[in-house]
Order: C-alpha cells, then sequence, then structure tokens
C-alpha cells in the first residue's frame, strides 16, 4: 500500500467531478486529496488525485477512471520525475509578546508569507510539497493552530513530457 | 421550427427505434403529445419498472438498442430497477426522462428528484439535457455510448422547457459520432493473440469458459468454430447459454453454483482456463483462491477493468470477443489430441447428469424439461429469479443465441415477465416463455394488463411452490429449517389471469403437463400456466457459498 498521485484530464463538463470522486467512493477506493481546475486545453479540466492502494487497487482505479466517459486520460505519475505543490492557509493564535515573533521567523524560514495580522492571531500562506507544510504545520501546534486549509496536491511531469488527451 | 419533443421523436426514428415502453406524466405531457400521431410504436405498461426491463428484454432478443421511457420523480425512480438490472448485464438500452423545467431544477419542485445523480452508478453514462440545441447529438451519443464496446444502459433526463421550446434543427447528416474520452479497443493485440494460441498448445487439460460477452458482440459462431477446431471442452456461465449448442457433445453446460459437476471438476482440474466474455463473477468462481488454481489464464474481454479484477490473469486480450476469435481462428493451424483429458471430463458427464427425482410427484424441472422437449430449440426463454431461473438453466436445452434471457447480475425477481414483453416485440415471429415463480410472477403481474391489452402472446410457466424458494432452500440448508417469511399465502393464478382477460390452466399432475404447455403455445395470445409443484424441491447441486466450486452437495438420483 502506497500513494500514487493520479493526473485526470477531463471533459469540462456538469457532474464531471461527482462521476470521479462517486466512483471512489462506491468502489471502496481511499481518496487522500483531490484538486481540480481548468487547465491549457480549453473544454478540459484536470484532476490530481492522491489515492492509497497496492498496485492491483490502482490499477483497477485507473481502469474504472478510463471508464468514465468525460475521462479523457488517466495517468498515474508516482514513479516520474515530477513537480508537486500544495496551498496551505493556516492561523494561528499569537498574541504580541507572546510567540508572534517567533512564528514570524519560522514564516521567513518555510518562504511562507504573513497575508493576514489581527489583534491576536497572524494567517500564514505556504506552497510546496505535502512534507514542507506538514513540517511547517508540526512546529506551529505549539502556538495554536485556529484554522488550518489546504488544496490538496497538484502536480505536474518535469522536463518536456506532459500528460495530454489522445487516450 | 421544431419543438424539443419533435426532435427526440424523430431522433429515435433516425436511430432506428421502432417500439418504446413507456408511461406518461405532467412533464413528458410534450413528448406525449408528440407520440399521439407519431409512428413510433408506443406500448403503455402498468407500471415504469416493466418499461425498463421490456426495453432491456428487447434489447437482449434483438441486439440492438432498446428505449424506454417515463416521467420525472416517482416515474424515474421506478425505472431504477431495471436500468441496474441493464447495467450489470451490460444490456443496451436508452432510457428517457422527463425533468421539472430548468428554472425549477434543485428547488424541490413537485415530481422532481435528481435522476442523473441517482442514476450515475447504474448507467454506462448519462444526460441532463439544458438546451433544446443538445438534445438531437445527446441522442446520438447515447445511442453509440449504450450499443457500442461494452453495452450498457445510457439515462437521459429531458426538463419539460427543452421539450417545448421551439427551435430551428435539422439534423445533421449520420457521421461517426467521435467522443474524446470514449474509444473501446475492438481487435485484440495481435502478439497477445500469438501468445495465447502458444498457450493453447502447451496446455494438456485446456477449458474454455465463455459468459454473456459472447452473446451480446453476436460471436458464437465463432467461439463454436473455435471449440470444433481446437476440440477443446468448453462450460458457459449462466449469461453464455446458447452460446454454444446444449448437446454438443464438447458442452459441459454451465458452471458455478448451480452448475453442472462435470463443468466445476473440469475447471478445477484443468491446466489452461479460456475466460472469453466472462467476469469471474462470485456466483462461478466460488472461493477465489482455490478457482481453476491449476490453470494459467487467458482473458479476452473487451472491457480492461475485467481483466484481473477477480483473479490474476496470465494473457490478457482486450477487443471484442467476435473480433478477437476471428482473429485467432486466422492463426489457429494444427489440432491437438486432449484425449486423456476429454476421457476424464465424459467420464464425469455420464457419472453426474442432471437428476431429479422421477417418482410421478408434479417437480418443476420436470415441467422445464418437458417444454424445453416441445420447442426443441425454437423459442425465446425469459425467466425471473431463483429456483425457476436455476432450473430453466439446468434443464432447458438451449441451442442458439438471444433465445435465453434472464437477469444474471443484479439477480432482479419481476424481471422475466415485462422482458418478455420486450422480446416478443423484438421477435415477434418466436413463442415466448416467461418461466416464473409465485414470489417473482407477483413483483410485476399488473403487466397481465399489458399483455392484455396489446394482446402480446407472451406465456408464463408459473412453477408455484407457494414459497420464495431458493431463499427457502437456503433456509432449510443452513438456518435450520427456519422459514422465516419465506412462505407466500396460495394463489389462484388462473383467476388473477382471467380478471385482467388473459386464459391460463391449472395444473397439478405430472399427465397434465404437456397438454398444458402445448395449449399454452396452441394460443395466439397470452397465456398463463399455473403449476402447483412440490413445494420443497431444491436446485441441486449446489456450492455452498464460500466453498469451493468442486465442494457440491446434493443433485444425485438414480
Amino acid at each position: 500500500m502506497k500513494a500514487h498521485t493520479l493526473s485526470v484530464l477531463v471533459e469540462n463538463k456538469a457532474g464531471v467531478l461527482s462521476r470521479v470522486s462517486g466512483l471512489f467512493s462506491r468502489r471502496g477506493f481511499n481518496i487522500e486529496s483531490l484538486a481540480v481546475g481548468i487547465c491549457e486545453e480549453p473544454d478540459m479540466s484536470r484532476i490530481t488525485i492522491v489515492c492509497i492502494g497496492d498496485d492491483a487497487q490502482i490499477e483497477q482505479v485507473m481502469k474504472q477512471l478510463n471508464k468514465l466517459i468525460d475521462v479523457v486520460k488517466v495517468s498515474d505519475i508516482t514513479e516520474n520525475e515530477r513537480v508537486e505543490r500544495e496551498l496551505a492557509l493556516i492561523k494561528v493564535s499569537a498574541d504580541p509578546g507572546s510567540g508572534r515573533a517567533e512564528v514570524m521567523q519560522l514564516a521567513t524560514i518555510f518562504r511562507a508569507q504573513i497575508i493576514d495580522v489581527g489583534a491576536k492571531t497572524v494567517t500564514l500562506s505556504v506552497a510546496g510539497d505535502t512534507e514542507k507544510i506538514e513540517a511547517l504545520e508540526k512546529l506551529l501546534r505549539q502556538y495554536g493552530v485556529k484554522e488550518l486549509v489546504r488544496t490538496g496536491k497538484i502536480a505536474m511531469l518535469r522536463g518536456a513530457k506532459t500528460v495530454k488527451s489522445a487516450k | 421550427m421544431k419543438t424539443g419533443a419533435r426532435i427526440l421523436v424523430e431522433g429515435l426514428q433516425r436511430e432506428g427505434v421502432e417500439t418504446i415502453f413507456g408511461y406518461p406524466g405532467g412533464v413528458v405531457l410534450p413528448i406525449y403529445d408528440e407520440l399521439y400521431d407519431s409512428s413510433l410504436r408506443h406500448i403503455l405498461v402498468r407500471h415504469e419498472q416493466a418499461a425498463a426491463h421490456a426495453a432491456d428484454g428487447f434489447a437482449r432478443a434483438s441486439g440492438r438498442v432498446g428505449v424506454c421511457l417515463a416521467t420525472s420523480g416517482p416515474g424515474a425512480c421506478n425505472l431504477v430497477t431495471g436500468i441496474a438490472t441493464a447495467y450489470m448485464d451490460s444490456v443496451p438500452i436508452v432510457a428517457i426522462t422527463g425533468q421539472v423545467p430548468t428554472s425549477l431544477l434543485g428547488n424541490d419542485a413537485f415530481q422532481e428528484s435528481d435522476i442523473t445523480g441517482i442514476t450515475l452508478p447504474i448507467t454506462k453514462h448519462n444526460y441532463l439535457v439544458k438546451r433544446t440545441e443538445d438534445l438531437g447529438h445527446v441522442l446520438r451519443e447515447a445511442f453509440y455510448i449504450a450499443g457500442t464496446g461494452r453495452k450498457g444502459p445510457v439515462l437521459i433526463d429531458i426538463p419539460k422547457d427543452v421539450s417545448t421550446k421551439p427551435i430551428e434543427y435539422e439534423f445533421p447528416e449520420a457521421e461517426p459520432v467521435t467522443l474524446r474520452g470514449y474509444q473501446p479497443t475492438i481487435r485484440g493485440h495481435a502478439k497477445q493473440i500469438d501468445k495465447a494460441i502458444e498457450l493453447i498448445f502447451e496446455a494438456e487439460r485446456p477449458l474454455i469458459y465463455a459468459g454473456g460477452g459472447v452473446i451480446s458482440s453476436d460471436a458464437s459462431a465463432e467461439l463454436l468454430a473455435l471449440v470444433e477446431t481446437l476440440g477443446i471442452p468448453i462450460t458457459t456461465t449462466l449469461m453464455g447459454l446458447g452460446a454454444v449448442p446444449c448437446d454438443h457433445p464438447l458442452n459441459l453446460g454451465m458452471l458455478g453454483m448451480h452448475g453442472t459437476r462435470s463443468a466445476n471438476y473440469a475447471v478445477t482440474e484443468s491446466d489452461l482456463l479460456i475466460a472469453i466474455g466472462a467476469r469471474f463473477d462470485d456466483r462461478v468462481t466460488g472461493k477465489l483462491d482455490t478457482f481453476a488454481s491449476q490453470a494459467k489464464i487467458i482473458h479476452i474481454d473487451i472491457d480492461p477493468a475485467e481483466i484481473g479484477k477477480n483473479k490474476k490473469v496470465d494473457i490478457p486480450i482486450v477487443g471484442d470477443t467476435k473480433s478477437v476469435l476471428q482473429d485467432m481462428l486466422v492463426k489457429i493451424q494444427k489440432k491437438k489430441a486432449y484425449d486423456m483429458w476429454l476421457s476424464r471430463i465424459r467420464g464425469w458427464k455420464e457419472k453426474h447428469p442432471p437428476s431429479y427425482r422421477r417418482d410421478g410427484v408434479l417437480r418443476p424441472q420436470f415441467v422445464v424439461e418437458q417444454l424445453s422437449e416441445l420447442l426443441k430449440g425454437e423459442g425465446i426463454i425469459v425467466s425471473e429469479v431463483g429456483q425457476n431461473q436455476m432450473w430453466t438453466a439446468q434443464y432447458f436445452c438451449f441451442r442458439k443465441p438471444r433465445t435465453w434471457i434472464t437477469s444474471g447480475g443484479l439477480g432482479t425477481m419481476g424481471y422475466g415477465f415485462p422482458a418478455a414483453m420486450g422480446a416478443h416485440f423484438a421477435c415477434p415471429d418466436q413463442v415466448v416463455f416467461d418461466i416464473a415463480g409465485d414470489g417473482s410472477f407477483q413483483m410485476n403481474i399488473q403487466e397481465l394488463s399489458t399483455v392484455a391489452t396489446n394482446n402480446i402472446p407472451v406465456k408464463v410457466a408459473i412453477l408455484n411452490n407457494r414459497f420464495l424458494g431458493m431463499v427457502r432452500q437456503w433456509q432449510e440448508l443452513f438456518h435450520d429449517r427456519r422459514y422465516s417469511f419465506t412462505e407466500l399465502p396460495p394463489v389462484d393464478f388462473v383467476k388473477v389471469a382471467n380478471a385482467y382477460g388473459v386464459d391460463g390452466i391449472k395444473v397439478e399432475s405430472v399427465d397434465d403437463v404437456v397438454p398444458a404447455l402445448k395449449a399454452a403455445i396452441g394460443t395466439d395470445g397470452p397465456f398463463v400456466l399455473d403449476f402447483r409443484v412440490e413445494r420443497e424441491e431444491n436446485v441441486f447441486p449446489m456450492v455452498p457459498a464460500g466453498a469451493a466450486i468442486n465442494e457440491m452437495i446434493g443433485g444425485n438420483y438414480e
């Protein structure tokens, strides 16, 4: 069992997301994260799915996804050289004088941005791979994480290779 | 100018549709108005579920796409069981539903239900058409998707304003449908086919295991040619019955839970299993790790997702079974003798023929056997689900494809009678029998009205044991005969039939079986036969759930 990153190219049609996510739940596959948005091809969207399973399960996931009429291309890019990013917004308790300076220092170290400062909180925006975000979150926990929002991972192959149509 | 309703009806006719099964209602009024003076034949059922099953029965008997029509909300929801039945058995139907006007969508309007959401997991694809302009090409896509690749049901949901709106519309010239996300593989990979043939000639104890995919791709002739060219024995699934003649010397009959002993023993001892258009269903395999555990496996299937889903496969071949078998036949130049293997199989066949007690008691197997004798492989046999279905599979000799119609995957009680109506419209010259149980028949008994009104000459043979027989059998065998809610009160089905205007006969003795069957066959219209059979008869042999398929119980009566 390991995490696989799937890049799925779909027709940009109503209901396509529920077709994809519904398939996971009804066939008992586990989704770790799912990120979706429009892409370079008109009328299409790209979904990045992280799911956990053994090789046979992932093969079944991909085959079942491929059967959906609105799914144009499914690629498992887990074994490929790739770049990955995830975005998180983290609201941290930070009273002036008790930890605020340390939180801001951590932000600098992790190349996170301070995007909002309140009387008792600061909000950080951090982008990176999953490990980096989890590391920062762990460090911030001692100050009190009041709210955390994550986008789910998006990924892309390195170099000239792409995940394109022609299924 | 054409309204959406006009475009729909014209579009159906352009797809070659002659008969549809449906039930009117509020939001489909514009469509029904269009049907009023259309040449499209509409059969009014008495429950929408029957419309879906009838479209399915039509599709299975004809090989063409069946069509059903229902209104929004309850009408659409009543189609669901029929759509799920078609989905599980890969049957091409197009289900058309009315929907509340687009302005009311999502408002919990009167008779609104999210039918595209509800049918998402039980359709090959579905559409909610929001613009009249899209209706024509959606219809074309729907028929294309339903009837190609691994076939299946497609639903089109049409809001009322979409069917009333008039637009300027001309149907485009028939050009092939192209969809970026749907390009089924038809031809099998040549190298994989070569490897498969190599494996076949290495094997000492090969066995073909063929399923419904052979029927749906009309590959029976190719399959029979393969069996005879190679001299390899064959077993079929429930869905594959009729793909090769039942009395062919190399045919071992059905395998699986209620399969023949020879088929199940052969699977267990085979060293090469050639799966063709079959999907290793749990009712076939029993305990998976002991299923064909000595065998290498070749798997030919149109759906790549079926390959390796349940069982690891040595040679996968993705493609349409007909095309793959044609390619194989061209490449097979020699023949190998499997004398030892065939004589071992013959031994099993001789030692374990299908058998039941022939003691003068009216037993259900006898009824099926006599019907099989009378029809001599002619006619279309539809069944309900349960013991009636298994006895028909075991004792009716199917000789041709598309003459056996049954709900295999979903196991839908109430399927048979309306599916038989559909089969009649596909093959009006054939006698159509629904072999039923008293439980199943009562699930769509209201269709007696449909067959009476339209004089649809379907014959219903009820194996009436006043039990939900298959469940009772499991209670007898595995629950200490505690017959929890499986006993049904006596029903006089002849009187019920008469009340609807359908003739019928009650049969209580062995001697009356053949005359009654002849009377039914000789009647021009519909007919109901109420066979009062032995109540606690069991379907044997049987593989208990979870056991290996060679661990069969029962079925030896000499």
